[in-house]
């Protein structure tokens, strides 16, 4: 069991080394980071660790870039605690893909 | 009688992180039966009770979402009458020669609005369902999980839901069943091309092309609540229900692919026919609309997509 500290709420919890981060925190029924789809695609739990060792699942490139991911940001979801951890709850990425209207294809 | 140009969903092209947990999850866990692999690397999947040879399509990709939804078109003249109307509309199309994926005729692919791709074809090989076509039975052998008897609809997620609407109804030939209004702006559209409740729904969201649901019909509410113990088996992320739809008045449940693509089981609904009006539901009565039973939004139902 690893302890994990959400440093911009305050929260904290135990981890169990089998476990990802959000299942850590939903079944202890804790709170602090936000549960999307639970499988690294939507983006809605990215965190970014500030101190401590994890390894990581595939996560969508949409939300995490391999800078990003190499600077410790992360999907909740897809991060297995290797030791204790203080991470920081980012949430969803404001996308740069938002489309202005009448964007038809061919005009 | 209906005389559509577009017979039905035909098949959807969903990216995924991992591609053997997520033919696991679409085989062992919803039921679907493996019919081919090409040589991308692509996994073709269906639906025990449809005949054609695929509704869904899978690739591995650094991203989950959605590639394109296809729609089967009733000919091939239809379809090249279809492209031709598409293209008069202001829209680009672009032909995909038969044989690009396996068992499918050649295709017209263009982009909605709302940022999303679809795809129309009129040929697609039969695989069958698993029993004759003569003296049949009732149901193939065999099944494994949710089995779904066949793909239903896909909820996408963009701007533009209006334009998109407009598309599918002065073009493609579909009737707007149901909608949400806010005041006068249209935020969501449930379309059907055939006598089902929806074919496709356009829901709003600020970015364009992102993938809501792909849904998969089941005989009863019954068999909504047998895969809600299936999915609890197999440690699948649950999102929503089961529960009851306002719009639409399906049983449901929602719940992810391992890879964060979101999927519906769904029974019942209403039968659609052409001549009954449109139903509209207001923004304040939208938890009603969406969740029935519970009458709130779910945390995740609007802000969660791929």
């Amino acid at each position: 069991m690893h302890l994990i500290r959400i440093m911009n709420s305050n929260e904290q919890f135990y981890c169990d080394v089998e476990k990802n981060l959000l299942q850590g925190m939903q079944s202890l029924a804790r709170k602090g980071i936000p549960v999307g789809c639970r499988g690294g695609g939507c983006g809605i739990c990215r965190i970014k660790v500030q101190k401590g060792l994890y390894d990581c699942k595939r996560m969508s490139r949409d939300h995490v870039s391999e800078i990003e991911q190499a600077d410790g940001i992360a999907l909740a979801c897809r991060l297995y605690p290797k030791s204790d951890l203080d991470i920081e709850v980012l949430g969803l990425k404001t996308s740069k893909k938002i489309c202005t209207h009448n964007e038809k294809e061919g005009n | 009688m209906n005389n559509k140009p577009i017979s039905r969903p035909g098949h959807v092209a969903l990216r995924v992180l991992d591609l053997d947990e997520s033919i696991h999850h679409y085989v062992d866990v919803l039921g679907l039966i493996e019919t081919g692999r090409d040589s991308q690397g692509r996994v073709y999947l269906k639906a025990w009770d449809e005949h054609d040879h695929h509704c869904l399509i899978l690739r591995e990709a650094d991203s989950p979402g959605m590639d394109y939804m296809a729609f089967k078109v009733v000919s091939e003249s239809e379809l090249k009458r279809l492209a031709q109307a598409i293209e008069d509309y202001g829209i680009s199309t672009e032909w995909i020669k038969a044989g690009e994926s396996l068992a499918t005729g050649e295709r017209v692919r263009f982009t909605a609005p709302t940022g999303h791709v679809f795809e129309l074809y009129a040929h697609k090989d039969i695989y069958g369902n698993g029993m004759p076509t003569t003296n049949p039975g009732i149901q193939a052998q065999n099944l494994k999980g949710i089995h779904p008897s066949r793909f239903d609809h896909c909820a996408l997620m963009g701007n533009g839901v209006e334009e998109s609407y407009r598309l599918f109804k002065d073009v493609l030939g579909f009737d707007l069943t149901e909608q949400v209004v806010d005041g006068e702006n249209m935020m969501a559209a449930f379309m059907s091309c055939s006598n089902k409740p929806h074919d496709v729904a356009f829901i709003f969201a600020e970015e364009k092309g992102k993938f809501h649901h792909m849904s998969f019909f089941v005989d009863s509410w019954a068999q909504v609540l047998a895969a809600a113990d299936i999915i609890a088996n197999h440690d699948v992320s649950h999102e929503v229900g089961p529960t009851r739809h306002g719009i639409t008045r399906g049983e449901t449940m929602y719940f992810f692919d391992p890879s964060g693509n979101r999927n519906e089981v769904f029974s019942g609904g209403y039968i659609w026919y052409s001549d009954r009006p449109t139903l509209t539901w207001t923004t304040d009565e939208l938890p009603r609309a969406i969740f029935f039973t519970e009458r709130k939004l779910s945390e995740t139902f609007f802000k969660v997509m791929t």
